[in-house]
């Protein structure tokens, strides 16, 4: 076993995107998420990367778009207030199938919100986040350790695919310590041939871009980038179940949440309450087939949010409306308690407990 | 024997601008700098939006189409991607570069971003029809200041140069135009010194091409020539508003 260190989520994330070979990071200081890039201008110096902090965050993507175009890895993070802001970047990106990775370390909106952990970008990151037909890869950590896998595993599903991966984490899971392995086996980095590095006068040249005048090439663009979505929903979508198998009340939770329900679900087994969890990793492309499986034996579904009830859309169409589907949660930068979320339990289940 | 060739950086077909717009030549004055210099190899231009959106599918190095307004940010990232080799120039117009791109043109002026910016400067909106743009004369009619630009209601034009000389950062600011043979010979010096400098990795160069639009004028392509001199230049003056090095050597 590999030697454990204590870190935030923050810079276990940055420590991470060091070692799966980014160089090049471009950010806008917003809480809670500023000690990515803190982390990153003290490093990249070190280590001949580039870290420079951009006069927004529009420009930020932009930037990212810049080096991905190049065809290096490259990344920048941001709080869902500036998550807005790369909107456009985002939709570019996808227009362009660019690959790079977007954390969000999501806190309370909408506005300019809160500061305290929300999971209310759910919708903004799981349908696309701008304009037009397309896709991230949503993956949503719920501890320290996966805010580092996962960003690595970010990045190389970015590149095989060509097209954005979102960290999608919350003020909790940046803001909190745990003890991290950063042992990671990365793998070697794919050839870009369609980069635009310079035609070295050897080859016809690049372009990247989005635009598509004629309607028959376009919607040949967005069919066939739908093709590719449909390969990364059959092998890449992941997820976690606990005491799912003989379970008649599952919860379904992502992030902190799911770490708070788990407690619930020991708690409500320890009253004799068959209860159990499903928790997506990767939010885009939604795990449908756990939830399509706990129809068949389960009594009904409690989607367990930091949100007004976003992920619940995504519940009720992968258990194909088969149940029915609750919600529990706490919004504007609140967290749901155990108790908070086995009373949800205990109700659903018919209050006899 | 050839005495009149395309240069090789541009590639062989029709460009899609209109009669007597002056993109052509700023296309062509581009081109020949990157043969002349040698660097087809290592150049990555960026593509705004806007008239020249579609610039890409005219320059034989290496392209990218940026949002709108957003090519200096994108040419910041390529230019960081590989500082060592890859040489960078974007081309922009007004609405992209002084209007909805404001920010990225003067923060990438600021920190001497070592990158080529060609700014086309016609005083109006070409691609959606002719509308009003922040270079814009006072009383300029246009689609959307259909009484004449008035500068009590919508403010006054930008004037690039004059403004990004107040900078530290930048390394190079000239205003030049392609009005006649003699304006295209000192309009492709001073793209060709932007591409220099760049290449001695002296910083942030743009050259401010004052450029006609006779479509969107309501102009024929001799009389727009005409109104650039008569019009445009009094208010966008010709010539050299920062050279750093210059005023180094001269100190």
């Amino acid at each position: 076993m590999s030697d454990k260190i204590l870190m935030k989520g923050n810079e276990a994330i940055a420590e991470a995107a060091i070692i799966a070979g980014c160089r090049h990071y471009f950010g806008y200081p917003i809480t809670p998420q500023t000690e990515i890039a803190a982390y990153m201008a003290k490093k990249m110096p070190k280590i001949g990367g580039c870290f420079l902090q951009a006069e927004s965050e529009i420009a930020a993507i932009n930037m990212v778009y810049g080096v991905s175009s190049a065809g290096k890895r490259v990344m920048t993070s941001s709080s869902s207030p500036g998550v807005s802001l790369k909107g456009e970047g985002l939709s570019y990106l996808a227009g362009s199938d660019l690959p790079a990775l977007i954390v969000n370390v999501q806190r309370g909106g909408p506005g300019l919100g809160g500061i305290q952990p929300s999971q209310s970008d759910y919708f903004q990151s799981t349908r696309g986040g701008g304009h037009g037909d397309y896709h991230m890869i949503v993956l949503a950590p719920a501890s320290v350790q996966e805010m580092a896998d996962l960003t690595v595993k970010g990045f190389e599903l970015a590149d095989t695919y060509r097209m954005t991966s979102m960290i999608l984490a919350d003020g909790t899971m940046g803001q909190m310590m745990e003890p991290v392995s950063l042992d990671f086996d990365v793998k070697p980095e794919i050839e870009k041939p369609w980069a635009t590095t310079g035609t070295k006068m050897a080859r016809e040249h690049n372009i990247v871009n989005s635009l598509s005048l004629v309607p028959e090439e376009l919607e040949e663009f967005n069919f066939k980038r739908y093709d590719r979505y449909k390969v990364i929903e059959e092998n890449e979508t992941m997820f976690e179940e606990y005491m799912t198998e003989d379970a008649d009340i599952v919860l379904a939770a992502f992030g902190i949440a799911a770490r708070v329900s788990k407690n619930a679900v020991d708690e409500a087994r320890k009253m004799g309450i068959k209860a159990g969890l499903i928790r997506p990793i990767t939010l885009w492309p939604f795990p449908k087939a756990p939830f399509k499986a706990a129809a068949e034996h389960c009594k009904a579904f409690i989607s367990v949010e930091l949100s007004m009830g976003q992920m619940i859309e995504d519940v009720k169409l992968a258990s194909e409306c088969r149940r029915p589907v609750y919600l529990c949660n706490r919004a504007g930068g609140m967290i749901p308690d155990p108790k908070q979320v086995l009373d949800s339990i205990i109700k659903v289940n018919g209050g006899n407990n | 024997m050839v005495v009149f060739d395309k240069p090789h950086a541009l590639i062989d077909v029709p460009l899609h601008y209109c009669p007597g717009c002056t993109h052509g030549i700023i296309h062509r004055l581009v081109a020949e700098v990157i043969d002349e210099l040698g660097i087809e190899g290592n150049t990555i231009g960026i593509a705004p939006v806007g008239c020249s959106v579609m610039a890409y599918n005219y320059f034989n190095c290496d392209m990218i189409e940026a949002a709108h307004g957003r090519a200096p940010a994108v040419a910041t990232g390529v230019k960081r991607a590989d500082p060592e080799h890859n040489i960078v120039f974007t081309y922009q117009g007004d609405g992209d570069l002084a209007s909805i791109g404001m920010a990225e043109t003067v923060h990438a002026a600021a920190r001497n971003e070592n990158i080529t910016v060609i700014f086309i400067n016609n005083a109006i909106y070409g691609m959606t029809g002719g509308q009003m743009a922040p270079t814009s004369l006072p009383g300029q009619v246009t689609q959307t200041s259909p009484y004449g630009r008035d500068v009590n209601h919508c403010g006054y034009p930008i004037k690039v140069c004059e403004m990004l000389s107040k900078l530290d950062g930048p390394e190079y600011l000239e205003r030049v135009t392609v009005d006649n043979v003699k304006h295209i010979r000192a309009a492709k010096k001073a793209i060709k010194k932007a591409f220099q400098n760049q290449l001695d990795g002296k910083g942030f160069s743009l050259v401010e091409v004052i450029s006609s639009c006779p479509t969107n004028w309501g102009m024929t392509p001799k009389k727009a020539l005409e109104w650039i001199e008569s019009d445009m230049i009094p208010y966008y003056p010709l010539g050299v508003y920062k050279d750093r090095t210059a005023e180094k050597e001269a100190e």
